[in-house]
């Protein structure tokens, strides 16, 4: 009983953080691209404006949600439910941080569960995300929106390949697919991590998360000038919100992701530097996972305020033609240099 | 006990969704409910500590096979009454074929294999650090690398294939040649040319448009 109870604590202690995150990355997306843009972003509720994203919320609750005529009742209000379970239920494996090792216990990663194959597990998540973004389009009962969701589908399956090399990548380098042990496998310094042995991998996960999350400057499955918002487009009120909530812990956790797995995630960037690693070695390990995965946010709005939207079939080509050959390509490196012992990367293992 | 209830009660959705693959009227409930057996399928997998193969099936079918067939479904709009047609006169076979699949999945669940027995044991090496995932790679690397390696080109011939039959030259196809898009400059698109002022009739010192359109013209 006290365990199951002790799990339940554990989701809240990561659920709630993960909307307030999310809360907050809106309303930072506003402020950053205000300020990119010259302008001043949100600043008339609360101070400075940080009380904005409740303000979005609660008006989000009290409205109506509108069930289109002929749309697909129960599929129509599935749909949102769809799309944030695999958002949130892909936290269950994330690591955070590693505890120490006492007399007790072994050193144990600080996460939900410690299983595994984590690394397949977010994989499986992910890709079922796609089944809201789908069914909402189709159960709409509306032509925008299935053009949107057809749109938005086809470029998350053919990103998700792209994605998916990337990862092969990484678990060929690190020789484990759990997420912990990636990281434990970066440690030594800033050129331990893996963005460098696999940089191209790394570019292309980045640009592949923006892309799978269809962000800017790959969002034509919400082109305001073509399709009004795409897939989403006949929903209001909360069924709306969810899906709002489910884009942005999509872009927090592909950012965690790509701090955990090429930016040594919890690992001190100063660590192996003589006289520098002992003064931030009070910084808690989560703290620099955090700044990692900030940095990989406002790089996701950076992009939007500064590239102009993709042409679609560009989009499908860059993903299928430039990717994916470019990941197998680097595969191919990355097994003859383990096999060729190359240091300082692969000569451990 | 609590794992016991977990069985049955994801069972019953499993056979259920299972049964509404092919009863339910609209193809796209169709196509969803055995999206759900499929996940189903996996979390019983799960239960039964197979959780390598668990995160595959929801990798490949649920993550990728079924999105392709939702996305044709829904593109195609199959009306499904024609293909009604006929229940009651192909019942025997349809039976016939039930009874064959029944008693082979019975002769295969009755072998030592499935022996309950041999799960216990299997618990037992999983408390002390047994990987189901290490196992399975560890088997499928050594002793059946052939069958693997067979398995693997097999695929990638089925894929090869559907490409070249897609790919036929046709003359209504139209290409766009990446190269030749970034290597055009402003001159080849664009021609700027130097053009008088709008002529002014001479004797009435107007242009030559009309009093009405003036106000289009700007």
């Amino acid at each position: 009983m006290l365990e199951i109870l002790l799990i339940l604590l554990k989701i809240v202690l990561i659920v709630v953080p993960l909307i307030i995150a999310v809360a907050y990355l809106t309303f930072m997306e506003r402020k950053i691209i205000g300020y990119m843009q010259v302008r001043i972003g949100p600043n008339r509720v609360g101070p400075k404006g940080l009380l904005q994203p409740f303000a979005d919320t609660l008006k989000l609750l009290l409205k109506e949600v509108i069930i289109p005529t002929n749309a697909n009742r129960y599929l129509f209000l599935i749909a949102p439910i769809l799309s944030l379970a695999p958002a949130i239920a892909a936290w269950a494996v994330i690591p955070f941080g590693m505890m120490e090792a006492t007399e007790t216990s072994p050193a144990k990663p600080l996460a939900l569960t410690n299983i595994d194959a984590s690394l397949l597990y977010i994989l499986a998540l992910t890709s079922i995300g796609v089944y809201g973004v789908l069914i909402a389009g189709w159960a709409s009962n509306s032509k925008y929106a299935f053009l949107g969701a057809m749109r938005s589908a086809a470029q998350i399956v053919s990103y998700e390949i792209a994605m998916g090399f990337a990862l092969v990548g990484v678990l060929m380098a690190a020789q484990s697919i759990n997420l912990a042990e990636i990281v434990n496998q970066q440690s030594g310094g800033i050129w331990q991590w893996y963005w460098l042995p696999l940089l191209p991998l790394f570019i292309i996960y980045l640009v592949s998360g923006v892309a799978e999350t269809n962000r800017a400057p790959f969002d034509v499955a919400e082109g305001e000038s073509e399709i009004v918002a795409g897939f989403h487009v006949e929903y209001s009120g909360v069924a709306f919100a969810v899906f709002f909530l489910a884009e942005y812990a999509n872009i927090i956790l592909i950012s965690m992701l790509t701090a955990l797995m090429f930016l040594g995630g919890w690992l001190s960037p100063f660590e192996s530097i003589p006289v520098v690693q002992d003064w931030f070695t009070w910084v808690p390990g989560m703290a620099w996972l955090l700044a990692k995965t900030c940095f990989i946010m406002f790089c996701f709005l950076w992009f939007r305020a500064t590239f102009p939207r993709y042409r679609y079939d560009q989009i499908m080509r860059l993903g299928w033609k430039v990717f994916i050959p470019i990941t197998i390509i680097w595969i191919l490196v990355v097994g003859v240099a383990i096999v060729m012992k190359l240091p300082p990367w692969f000569d451990a293992a | 006990m609590f794992t016991q209830i977990l069985f049955y009660g994801y069972a019953a959705i499993l056979l259920i969704s299972a049964i509404l693959v092919v009863s339910a009227r609209n193809t796209i409930h169709s196509a969803l409910f055995l999206v759900l057996a499929f996940f189903t399928c996996a979390v019983i997998w799960i239960l039964l500590r197979a959780e390598f193969l668990a995160i595959v099936l929801v990798l490949v079918y649920v993550g990728a096979v079924m999105v392709l067939f939702l996305f044709v479904v829904m593109m195609l709009n199959v009306n499904l009454e024609p293909l009604r047609e006929g229940f009651v006169r192909n019942l025997p076979v349809g039976i016939l074929v039930a009874l064959i699949v029944a008693a082979e999945m019975f002769l295969v669940l009755s072998t030592k294999g499935f022996k309950l027995a041999e799960q216990s044991e299997l618990a037992l090496v999983d408390a002390t650090g047994y990987s189901n995932t290490k196992a399975i790679g560890a088997v499928l690397y050594t002793d059946y690398l052939y069958a693997f390696e067979i398995a693997a080109v097999v695929l990638v011939l089925a894929m090869v294939t559907a490409i070249v039959l897609t790919m036929k030259k046709s003359v209504n196809t139209k290409r766009q040649n990446p190269g030749h898009q970034v290597r055009v400059k402003r001159k080849d698109r664009i021609r700027l040319i130097k053009m008088d002022s709008e002529p002014v009739n001479r004797k009435t010192g107007d242009t030559k448009s009309d009093d009405a359109e003036k106000g289009d013209v700007k």
